[in-house]
């Protein structure tokens, strides 16, 4: 494909390139194009499909001599079982601010890291915590309980 | 083409022998004079050659002004973050001799190569000084850039790639602090991802983070998993050996390029009668002034800094400039060593997943974030940092007066306003952090207060607005973009001065204030 070039602008700048040499642009365009999407397709691979973490789901018993409010937090885990009149249930422990592991006390829970505060219902009292702490399902069978960390239900669910 | 042609060129072949024993002999002649080809480097014009034909060394123009050589320049800030990255680099290298990154094991080479390996506590303390030098040097640096008003025209972009800079070396830290993995490690990377996720502070808000969530993405794709573990640990290591530094080298390669081919270094118009009559008589190099640079392609006409500028005030680079850079090379090296000697490189007991450190320190330039996190995570992690970044990068496409440049804290009102601001810098984020340490925020007062109003509500954000509002009425006063710049470049760095120190010192046990660390509760 033959295009006229433009005038000369100077003795320095003889031939303006010819402005619409199609193949030529069509060429840059459609290499630019792949990269683009191989690019993306490279960006595939960092996000992780299968996640490798161990099973969300344990099983523990409880001591016999639990106190009601008392927290039961079993090694290694970041939830917290309860046990009173109404039943068991289960609270993460993990602040919702940045992901601190908080520690259950009298009043409730306190996180390390940035001084945020929960009740004992896992409700914020106090610092920079967005959210509630999550409660966690959990089922009793035979003196065992179950916990999923992986899944939340309403506040106030007790087994 | 004919037969005649394709003959050897000799015309005798007979003692092919003897020219080998010839060729053999004058092999290391002429090893040099191929790698060589301008001859040794001892006159001002074998020199300047020298520079220009060197593919590491013409980096650098072949002649340097006098200007740029003055320590009151460039406090030699830039050669130090270059020596520093340097340093890092050969004795990153060394380390990566015995560091293994997979949990099970990384926490424990990191102890072999304090305790075991020959050097390596030194090497290993070399490395963490260096990191931590650079870090100041680069911080330095960008401030002394923005106070010469160095990133006027010609130099906007220049000021583009330093940011890009910036935030590379902050990377390379932030990366390398994961890689013991001892308590200090895990929990400030826990932090960080889940700062990295923060946006769903906003997205959780409107209820749409199950089907937009670039907080979650951007945890995912930092950890590979959705905690800090095995995964993040190769994802970092990948990042601060490989990645990064890549990032780093090709940024700097940028850099240092486009100083030279932005004219060297910024300075005032009458910088050539300001340095004097050169020591030694300036060689003319053209008779008359270029109205031209000439150019390996062609010619260039027009724009280029060099054209209409002879050599006056100028000397060779060779050897002027680089013994300057030696010599800060050197002395760079010197404090590196130092440190090292006196000063071991922290390594606190292995990561313990369910016993968060208490208190969970990021490293020192991130607590000034920190102490702005401990009320947003999205404003203080995310928010207020890129409104900071983006205003940074504005300032050379706002700022474009001519008055100043290249002088200290050059521009309208100068060293004094500088000074105010630096009162009031100082005096406003010590004020609102004093406020909040006795009194609270909204939290403690409004119990059942929303989220959303604490986060675009903070003391960070307070903060903020009160410099911008500073700063606007400075540009009102001296009628003056760049007066303006200089009073909320001023006040940031004020405040992030305040907020780190408070941060570092004063921080304790559930992030409490205390006046020092004895006051600190016993666990
Ligand atoms: C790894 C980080 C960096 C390295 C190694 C580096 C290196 C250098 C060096 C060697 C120079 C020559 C003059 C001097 O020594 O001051 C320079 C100039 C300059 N740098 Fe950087 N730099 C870095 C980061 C930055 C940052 C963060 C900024 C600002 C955002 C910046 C902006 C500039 C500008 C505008 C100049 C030109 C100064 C002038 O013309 O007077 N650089 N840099
Ligand atoms: S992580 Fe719990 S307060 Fe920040």
């Amino acid at each position: 494909m033959t295009v006229k070039a433009g005038k000369p602008k100077s003795r320095l700048d003889p031939e303006p390139l010819p402005r619409r040499d199609f193949l030529g642009l069509a060429s840059l365009w459609a290499t630019a194009g792949a990269l683009f999407f191989a690019a993306l397709g490279m960006l595939r691979l960092p996000r992780t499909a299968v996640l490798s973490s161990p099973s969300k789901k344990f099983t523990a018993s409880l001591p016999d001599n639990l106190a009601e409010g008392e927290a039961f937090v079993p090694p290694g885990r970041a939830t917290a079982i309860f046990k009173d009149k109404e039943g068991v249930y289960a609270i993460s422990t993990i602040c919702t601010h940045l992901g601190c592991v908080v520690k259950p006390s009298a009043e409730g829970f306190e996180c390390p890291c940035h001084g945020s505060r929960f009740h004992p219902d896992g409700t914020v009292a106090k610092g920079p915590a967005p959210k509630p702490l999550p409660w966690l399902k959990i089922s009793v069978s035979g003196g065992k309980v179950t916990v999923d960390e992986g899944t939340t239900v309403k506040e106030g669910t007790k087994v | 083409m004919n037969q005649a042609d394709q003959q050897p060129t000799h015309s005798q072949p007979t003692d092919a022998l003897s020219e080998f024993w010839k060729n053999l002999k004058a092999a290391p002649r002429l090893l040099k004079e191929t790698a060589f080809r301008t001859g040794k480097p001892t006159t001002d014009r074998s020199r300047s050659s020298f520079v220009f034909g060197n593919v590491f060394l013409h980096l650098h123009s072949v002649r340097t002004h006098r200007w740029s050589l003055r320590w009151s320049t460039t406090m030699g800030l830039g050669i130090a973050s270059t020596s520093a990255f340097l340093i890092t680099l050969v004795t990153g290298i060394l380390l990566m001799f015995y560091y293994k990154p997979y949990t099970d094991v990384a926490y424990q080479s990191i102890k072999d190569l304090h305790f075991v390996v020959p050097t390596g506590r030194f090497i290993r303390n070399i490395h963490r000084w260096a990191a931590n030098v650079m870090v100041i040097c680069v911080m330095l640096h960008m401030a002394r850039a923005f106070y010469t008003a160095a990133y006027r025209k010609p130099r906007e972009f220049n000021w583009l790639i330093g940011m890009g800079l910036f935030v590379t070396t902050l990377g390379l830290s932030f990366t390398g602090y994961l890689l013991p993995w001892d308590q200090l490690a895990y929990w400030a990377i826990t932090i960080g991802a889940n700062i990295a996720q923060s946006p769903r502070e906003l997205t959780d808000i409107h209820n749409i983070t199950t089907w937009f969530d670039p907080g979650g993405l951007n945890r995912l794709i930092l950890l590979g998993s959705d905690k800090v573990g095995p995964e993040a640990l190769i994802r970092f290591y990948l990042l601060h050996i490989m990645i990064l530094p890549l990032v780093l080298v090709a940024l700097m390669a940028v850099h240092f390029w486009r100083i030279r081919k932005d004219g060297g270094l910024a300075r005032p118009a009458d910088a050539t009668e300001r340095v004097g009559e050169t020591l030694e008589p300036v060689q003319p190099v053209f008779t008359e002034k270029p109205t031209k640079t000439y150019h390996l392609a062609a010619l260039v006409k027009g724009r280029t800094p060099a054209v209409g500028n002879g050599p006056e005030g100028t000397v060779p680079s060779m050897p002027h400039l680089f013994y300057v850079e030696l010599s800060v090379l050197m002395v760079t090296t010197l404090i590196c060593l130092g440190l090292a000697l006196v000063l071991d490189a922290p390594l606190k007991e292995l990561a313990n997943p369910s016993v968060p450190e208490n208190p969970a320190k990021a490293p020192w330039y991130f607590l000034g974030l920190q102490e702005m996190v401990a009320f947003s995570a999205f404003m203080g992690g995310i928010g207020i940092p890129t409104v900071v970044l983006f205003g940074l990068g504005l300032i050379p496409f706002l700022d474009r007066e001519k008055a100043g440049t290249g002088e200290w804290f050059g521009g309208p009102g100068g060293w004094p306003l500088v000074k105010r601001s630096i009162w009031i810098g100082l005096g406003a984020a010590l004020l609102v952090e004093a406020f909040v340490i006795r009194f609270g925020w909204l939290r403690e007062w409004f119990p059942g207060i929303p989220q959303l109003i604490i986060t675009f509500v903070n003391p960070g954000t307070v903060l903020t607005l009160l410099y911008a509002a500073y700063s606007v009425w400075l540009v009102r006063k001296w009628n003056s973009t760049r007066a303006g710049a200089l009073g909320l470049f001023t006040c940031f760095l004020c405040g992030f001065l305040v907020l780190t120190i408070i941060g570092t010192y004063f921080r304790g046990p559930n992030w409490e204030f205390f006046w020092s660390p004895a006051d600190w509760p016993k666990h």
